[in-house]
């Protein structure tokens, strides 16, 4: 419980047994992004009132708190817990890999991952799903528009990387 | 046979904060909320990302499928389209390189103290979804339906009798896959 990293092999089976818990006790896939749009919408009708609730899109897809919002909340709780148990835990803007190829501006960083985090959520809602609601959760239902989508997740990603660190 | 189990809302909520809880303990313990590790995974320098998602498919495909034959689960599957299957996901792709994070592994990171993942990552995929929620009435009547295929699956399109004769065959190649990437050294 207190090593650092776990054998990749263990926590992909780890997260597979999880699916097949999540499947059946709660009749729910594992995925992330939908809470994160919820989320979004919950903003929205904060900053902005009660007719936020009427656009199309958090008409179908009501801003509350729901099951996956739960989940993510516990995702945040079991990550603290283990990078707390690790002794890895450390508040820190820049990641080790920018810092030596794009200096310790942090500016920089932030504005990268900000157009970063806006395109995911923005290409999230798109395409109905992210990393963990197509890649884990609708691959392993063989499910041909998540293998797709998960297809192009890389491919998009491999893209970005290599322009980012190789290119530029 | 089981019939399936279905929980009321309150004990319902408390499973999914505990099975979030070991998700994110995983993926803490697995690596993957580093953003060294899965931008070397993106730069094909390491692969503890393909060997996760790829480990967590064909174990769960063989539960899952499993329980389903039993009776005592439902499959969830998502419908898919040509306009929203590739254009979405790609765009997610871009994002998920310049971040170097997706949803899941953002916010696991915000778990280690990340505050690129927070400051950045969270919020700009907040603003993300609520300008996607803003330009969806153009996009759903339009580009969204084009080449709409639903919520078919390989074992659907394949002329087989048993879903086994897909899944077995699958567990094997990413079997195989997992194990010529272990032998070429990553």
């Amino acid at each position: 419980m207190d090593a650092v990293l776990w054998s990749p092999y263990w926590v992909g089976a780890g997260i597979g047994i999880l699916s097949w818990l999540v499947f059946l006790l709660c009749n729910h896939p594992l995925g992330v992004s939908t809470a994160v749009a919820k989320s979004a919408g919950m903003i929205e009708k904060a900053l902005r009132g009660p007719k936020v609730e009427q656009k199309a899109y958090w008409q179908e897809n009501k801003p509350a708190i729901d099951w996956e919002w739960m989940l993510v909340l516990g995702l945040l709780l079991g990550a603290v817990t283990a990078a707390l148990l690790s002794g890895t835990f450390q508040w820190e803007w820049i990641p080790p890999m920018w810092a030596e190829a794009f200096g310790s501006n942090v500016w920089n960083r932030l504005a990268v991952a900000l157009a970063g985090g806006i395109l995911i959520g923005f290409g999230a809602r798109w395409g109905c799903g992210c990393t963990s609601g197509h890649g884990i959760s609708g691959s392993l239902q063989l499910v041909l528009s998540s293998w797709l989508a998960a297809a192009m997740f890389f491919i998009g990603g491999i893209a970005a990387a290599f322009c980012l660190y190789r290119i530029f | 046979m089981a019939g399936k189990i279905n929980l009321s809302n309150g004990p319902r909520y408390l499973l999914g904060l505990l099975f979030g809880f070991c998700f994110g303990f995983l993926l803490q313990k697995g690596g993957v909320t580093r953003y060294d590790i899965i931008m070397r995974q993106l730069l094909l320098e390491d692969f503890t990302v393909l060997k996760i998602i790829f480990t967590a498919i064909a174990v769960g495909m063989v539960g899952v499928y499993g329980m389903k034959q039993a009776g005592w689960i439902e499959l969830h599957k998502k419908q898919g389209s040509l306009g929203t299957s590739v254009p979405g996901p790609l765009i997610f792709g871009i994002g998920f390189g310049l971040l170097g994070y997706c949803p899941g592994t953002g916010i696991g990171a915000v778990g280690h103290g990340a505050l690129d993942a927070l400051v950045g990552g969270v919020v700009g995929m907040l603003i993300g979804c609520s300008l996607y929620a803003a330009v969806y009435p153009k996009l759903k009547g339009t580009v969204l339906n084009k080449g709409n295929f639903g919520d078919k699956t390989l074992i659907d399109v394949l002329p087989v009798r048993s879903p086994w004769a897909v899944i077995v065959p699958v567990v094997l190649l990413i079997a195989a896959m997992l194990w010529s990437i272990e032998a070429a050294g990553f």
